[in-house]
């Protein structure tokens, strides 16, 4: 294009040039990542898998159950009881058939810096089996007591003391922080994001009460 | 080729640090530096980042075109950590769980690029993949100090979080375990101000060592260090 003066070549010339190699980078590049991907999906896939599982086992022993637990998912549409804006999972356990318990995911939607993510296990009988936060953004040091790996209190960490718990011993209208009025402890210092998580988990209670039939079927 | 690894790696460690020196990679280092767990672990996983990126984009410099350079450096960046984040996720998944969080963050550090530009653009695959490396560490050890002296302050124990990197391990309590904690130091403010103290404190120790190897001339470089 440029063959008269080779030293300078012309705008058209660099642009066309520029844009090819643009291109070759590009498909380069994607072809890399695209390969990265295809050789790493299924491994990916398989431990999100496992840790799903782990996460469950954290409040609901294995042994309770012998369905294969996350293949027995209910899809959830946006469910505001739960907190879920965009939808979200139950998985159902069973033991030779019959129902044992129901974990749910839940969005206390009122944490101190945005939503907090959580599983509840709840059984049969309407009592807490367990409570684990999966995500949240609370203050480091302060109100991420809320997460067990975070809370300093290895032994008894805060959030293990909703397990064996239900509306048959604590009724919905008690089932609050104590500085509302209700049962459940929380650490000084931080008081919204206790709050939020117990508020979710009462309505998580409230949810499955109420649809407790439909969710097994 | 012309400079020499050691001093390559000197400039990154130490006299071009990217915390307090360059200046680069704020929004990180004010975010991430809570802990030194956090902090030591995304400034590891920088420095891999970094080196790889360097040592790629000097290896396809003489086909880059000048004019469009900046783009495919950013792609070769962006390319390099989704293909780290994809791999570590599928074959180290352990310590993914650790600095999983932290490498998509790695794209938006402009330290990246700017050590590609500044650097493996001019320079050989070797000496550009130690710059990297060196340039990240560094990073790593300003995170690590300021993590540590912010989560000291903050909650009075040192290695928060170390059990989710080394399985069996605890944080270290300093101080009494009844320390109310000083919220101030975790947040980001504390972040701003921790990080000024830190150069501060290099700026001053620059300027003794100047002023003490050459006591006639350091005066006006170094207003601050103690008078011969």
């Amino acid at each position: 294009m440029s063959e008269p003066v080779a030293k300078q070549p012309s705008i058209l010339g660099l642009s066309t040039s520029s844009a090819v190699m643009m291109v070759v980078f590009t498909l380069l590049f994607t072809g890399l990542m695209a390969g990265t991907y295809e050789a790493t999906h299924a491994t990916i896939a398989k431990s999100a898998e496992d840790e799903q599982l782990r996460l469950i086992n954290d409040v609901l022993p294995p042994s309770s159950y012998d369905n294969r637990l996350l293949k027995d998912e209910v899809a959830l549409g946006p469910t505001p009881e739960l907190g879920l804006a965009s939808g979200g999972h139950v998985w159902r356990a069973r033991k030779d058939g019959k129902p044992v318990a129901l974990v749910l995911e839940a969005v206390a939607p009122d944490g101190y810096a945005g939503a907090i993510h959580l599983v509840v296990a709840v059984q049969a009988d309407g009592t807490v089996g367990g409570v684990r936060v999966t995500e949240h953004r609370e203050t480091p040091g302060l109100g991420d007591y809320i997460d067990p790996k975070k809370d300093k209190s290895k032994s008894g960490p805060w959030i293990d003391q909703f397990r064996g718990k239900s509306f048959a011993t604590i009724p919905p209208e008690r089932w609050k922080v104590k500085k509302d009025g209700g049962e459940f402890t929380y650490r000084a210092g931080a008081t919204i994001s206790p709050r939020a998580v117990t508020n979710a988990v009462a309505r998580a209670l409230q949810y499955v009460q109420a649809h407790s039939e439909e969710l097994y079927r | 080729m012309s400079q020499k690894l050691t001093d390559v790696a000197w400039n990154g460690l130490w006299k071009q640090n990217s915390g307090l020196v360059q200046m680069l990679g704020m929004c990180p280092i004010l975010a991430i530096s809570t802990s030194i767990v956090n902090g030591v672990s995304l400034g590891l996983a920088t420095a891999l980042v970094m080196a790889l990126s360097n040592a790629v984009s000097s290896a396809l410099r003489n086909f880059i075109p000048y004019e469009i350079r900046i783009p495919v450096f950013i792609l070769i960046i962006a390319a390099i950590v989704t293909m780290l984040d994809l791999a570590m996720n599928a074959w180290t998944h352990p310590l993914y769980l650790v600095l999983g969080i932290y490498i998509p963050l790695i794209v938006t550090n402009c330290l990246v690029l700017a050590r590609v530009e500044a650097f493996a653009a001019k320079n050989g695959v070797l000496a550009s993949a130690v710059d990297g490396a060196a340039m990240g560490i560094g990073l790593a050890l300003v995170l690590g100090v300021l993590g540590g002296i912010r989560e000291f302050f903050g909650n009075g124990a040192l290695f928060n979080g170390i059990d989710m990197v080394i399985p069996g391990t605890h944080a270290l309590q300093i101080l009494p375990e009844d320390y109310p904690g000083f919220l101030f130091a975790i947040l980001p403010p504390g972040a701003f101000i921790t990080l000024a103290c830190l150069i501060a404190l290099k700026n001053w120790a620059q300027a003794r060592k100047s002023s003490v190897a050459r006591p006639l001339d350091a005066v006006g470089c170094a207003p601050g260090a103690h008078a011969h």
